[in-house]
């Protein structure tokens, strides 16, 4: 009985969890974009987790318990907001316990917090498909949104952690530095292509296309969330054939066959334009994966000339 | 609502000018001949009017943005409505379908219209309140305060209290409201355990987030224990049960209250695949006698995959168990067939299990297979509610959008010494308002 009584005691203090040796914050990111700026950002002194993983639809991420440990350990919660977690990130935080995260504390930031959203509708009917009420919340692949992120993501990492607030503020204005360099090197790439006309599979590119000046000229979901019927394919082979559409984009996670049959009937190409860092190789960081998005459009639009 | 947040403001500002204004208006009032006075106000009215009309008609982009992070309002209000339609070869299909919630006849059910209600109270409290409404097997309408509780939002020390009327934490589909269940109908062993509304009382509870690596939280619910969402402690049904006549038993001391305790554990077996395993107890007073006591454990498992490239969740596969044994401990009662007889006092052994495949095999398309079987031990009376049965139930379902379901549900029921039956459900669902967010 003795020795049984040992071994539970060993199993649970073996599982009990010890406090780190160096006080780092623990930032959480709901999304792997959100994480790597945090990561630009905090350099050294945050250690960052992203709840949804980069090849998943972060409309819908399990709220699994894992996660919501995570979040009840967290010193600062980084959300995108405008409803794009709506559907998983609630119940998780009620359950959290976890005030230095909670709504209006320093520790929790909302990256759309700034940022001027697109597509906000005038009026909320889901006959329109799943839309969002706040605007459309995929806004992170536009790089000048990315600073404005940086900078939310700065000033209250400064506020939860001061110590560290100088490097912050070092690490923001090298990230924009950054930016703005890349972004004219970026803008010089896609400037033969501009007002190229593109077909996206669910509304999830329109912040990069209204920066480098492509034009949607439709999506293959007829309405936001709702799955692409035959009927709404066939107006769009129509339409991109009118409109001599070279180029289908696709997230890792959406329906590849069915971009890839309207690719066959229109002459296009299907490309791999994953939103999140780390959803294809050689992309783990932000500017990584900008730096893909443009060269892979970039060689295609070339390509398909 | 954004045109309409404008007019407010608008009209409340109006208001306010023209409040601001009126020491002014009397000042000049008491100077000037008094249908001057009654001009100039009708001309300023005039202006305001004017002003209001082209604030009106002005296009809607003008109105401020909505607040982030909200709907510019307190509350989240949501409504899941769910009809039901087929046919059993039991004419009397409420013999079959015991739970609140199932289809009650051959045709139409109407079983389960939810208006649901959600919000921060403070900083300190989060509420929640489920309001049910349901036609019954003659279509009259009826009403049921379902849930209504408050969730503290940061006690101290991982802990925090649920208190109000709620679901007790048993298991994992007690909790889950009927929107939410993988099925047509409660599983069997819920039903025999809890009734057909499952064990929800007033209460409270309190959980502990148990600091280890993995999670594990701690919980234990106190509850009082009457009434017919109390089937297994004192309902006033519970001969259904025992096949005595009840007694009138009040709450005397600490041990006449339900006490809920349970336990779960989650790990993450791989980065695809997740694991949850609990164990609960209900305990509690019963109504065969003065001292009469149950005891209800229970053991539950889900385990689920899900792809890493998942859109909109799909596909996945999930598979869920969960065990019930209850011993319900009757005291020597008249019988409620013949009240001459007497009934001995004896331990009512009673068991069951369920278990569920979910595959969702594409965006929107789900497959389920559940298979069910209850038992109870031999007794000095016979009651349809403790003899074997047990239940196979193939379904699929296709959610057009995420606001709404269609369902198709085969169910091959064996009630031992009653026969076989066939039963074929569909069922509709929609959302309308906040979706409320699933718990894993």
């Amino acid at each position: 009985m003795t020795g049984t009584w040992k071994l539970a005691a060993l199993t649970l203090l073996a599982g009990w969890n010890h406090a780190p040796a160096t006080k780092k914050l623990n930032v959480v990111a709901t999304t792997p974009d959100l994480a790597a700026v945090a990561r630009e950002i905090g350099g050294d002194a945050i250690d960052v987790a992203a709840l949804a993983k980069p090849t998943e639809d972060a409309h819908f991420v399990d709220p699994k318990p894992s996660n919501l440990i995570t979040l009840n350990r967290a010193d600062v919660l980084i959300e995108g907001g405008a409803e794009l977690e709506l559907g998983w990130l609630p119940p998780l935080l009620d359950n959290a316990r976890n005030a230095k995260i909670a709504a209006g504390a320093r520790g929790r930031i909302v990256a759309s917090t700034g940022i001027r959203l697109l597509e906000i509708p005038a009026t909320f009917d889901r006959s329109k498909g799943d839309i969002h009420a706040l605007g459309n919340p995929h806004f992170m692949i536009d790089p000048v949104n990315a600073k404005i992120v940086a900078g939310v993501i700065a000033e209250h990492l400064s506020q939860v952690d001061p110590a560290d607030a100088a490097a912050f503020k070092a690490n923001l204005a090298r990230f924009n530095a950054t930016i703005d360099q890349k972004l004219l090197e970026w803008q010089r790439q896609l400037a033969p292509f501009r007002g190229a006309k593109i077909v996206t599979y669910h509304k999830d590119f329109v912040y990069f296309a209204s920066r480098f000046g492509l034009d949607i000229i439709g999506e293959l979901e007829p309405k936001p969330g709702i799955s692409p019927s035959p009927s709404h394919l066939a107006e769009i082979v129509t339409a991109m054939k009118a409109n001599k559409v070279r180029v289908i984009t696709v997230q890792p996670y959406q329906n590849r066959k069915t971009a890839e049959t309207v690719a066959r009937q229109t002459n296009a190409t299907v490309l791999d334009m994953p939103q999140q860092p780390g959803a294809v190789p050689n992309t783990a960081g932000y500017v990584d994966l900008m730096d893909y998005l443009v060269r892979t459009l970039a060689t295609a639009l070339e390509d398909k000339q | 609502m954004r045109t309409l947040l404008a007019a407010v403001t608008l009209v409340v500002g109006v208001a306010g000018g023209l409040v601001a204004q009126k020491p002014d208006t009397l000042t000049r009032e008491r100077n000037s001949p008094p249908e001057d006075s009654v001009l100039v106000v009708l001309r300023r009215l005039q202006a305001r009017l004017d002003s209001l009309t082209r604030a009106m008609a002005a296009p809607v982009e003008q109105a401020p943005p909505p607040v982030q992070g909200g709907r510019g309002t307190y509350m989240n209000v949501g409504f899941s409505g769910l009809s039901d339609f087929g046919w059993s070869s039991e004419p009397d299909v409420g013999l079959l379908q015991r739970g609140d919630h199932d289809p009650k006849v051959r045709g139409f059910t109407i079983p389960n219209e939810e208006l649901t209600l959600d919000g921060a109270v403070d900083p300190y409290f989060k509420g929640f309140v489920n309001v049910v409404y349901k036609l019954d097997r003659s279509g009259e309408s009826q009403f049921e305060l379902e849930e209504a509780y408050v969730l503290t939002a940061s006690l101290p020390a991982n802990l925090q209290l649920r208190v109000g009327q709620f679901f007790a934490e048993f298991g994992r589909q007690n909790q889950q409201h009927p929107h939410a269940w993988p099925a047509v109908d409660q599983p069997l062993v819920l039903n025999r355990m809890f009734g057909a509304e499952g064990l929800r009382s007033q209460g409270a509870r309190l959980s502990w987030l148990v600091p280890t690596k993995w999670y594990t939280e701690a919980m234990v619910g106190v509850f009082n224990s009457a009434g017919e969402t109390n089937w297994s402690f004192r309902s006033d049904a519970s001969s259904e049960i025992h096949g005595g006549l009840p007694v009138d038993r009040g709450v005397r001391r600490i041990g006449d209250l339900l006490i809920a305790p349970r336990i779960a554990s989650s790990f993450d077996l791989t980065s695809t695949q997740v694991l949850l395993m609990g164990i609960s107890g209900a305990f509690g007073p019963n109504n065969s006698g003065p001292d009469a006591r149950t005891r209800i454990f229970g053991a539950d498992l889900y385990w689920k995959w899900k792809s890493a490239r998942a859109h909109q969740g799909f596909p996945f596969v999930s598979w869920q168990t969960e065990a019930m044994f209850r011993r319900y401990d009757a005291a020597e009662r008249p019988s409620a067939v013949d009240p001459q007889v007497l009934l001995p006092a004896e331990e009512l052994h009673d068991r069951g299990v369920y278990s569920q495949l979910l595959w969702g095999v594409k965006p929107r398309v789900v497959l389920g297979l559940r298979g069910e079987y209850v038992s109870g031990n031999q007794a000095a009376f016979s009651v349809p509610e403790r003899a074997s049965r047990s239940r196979f139930s193939p379904n699929v379902t296709w959610y057009p959008s995420e606001f709404s379901k269609i369902r198709l549900q085969y169910n091959y029921d064996d009630r031992k010494g009653i026969g076989i039956d066939h039963s074929l459900w569909l069922q509709f669902e929609f959302i309308l308002g906040a979706h409320a967010a699933h718990k894993f």
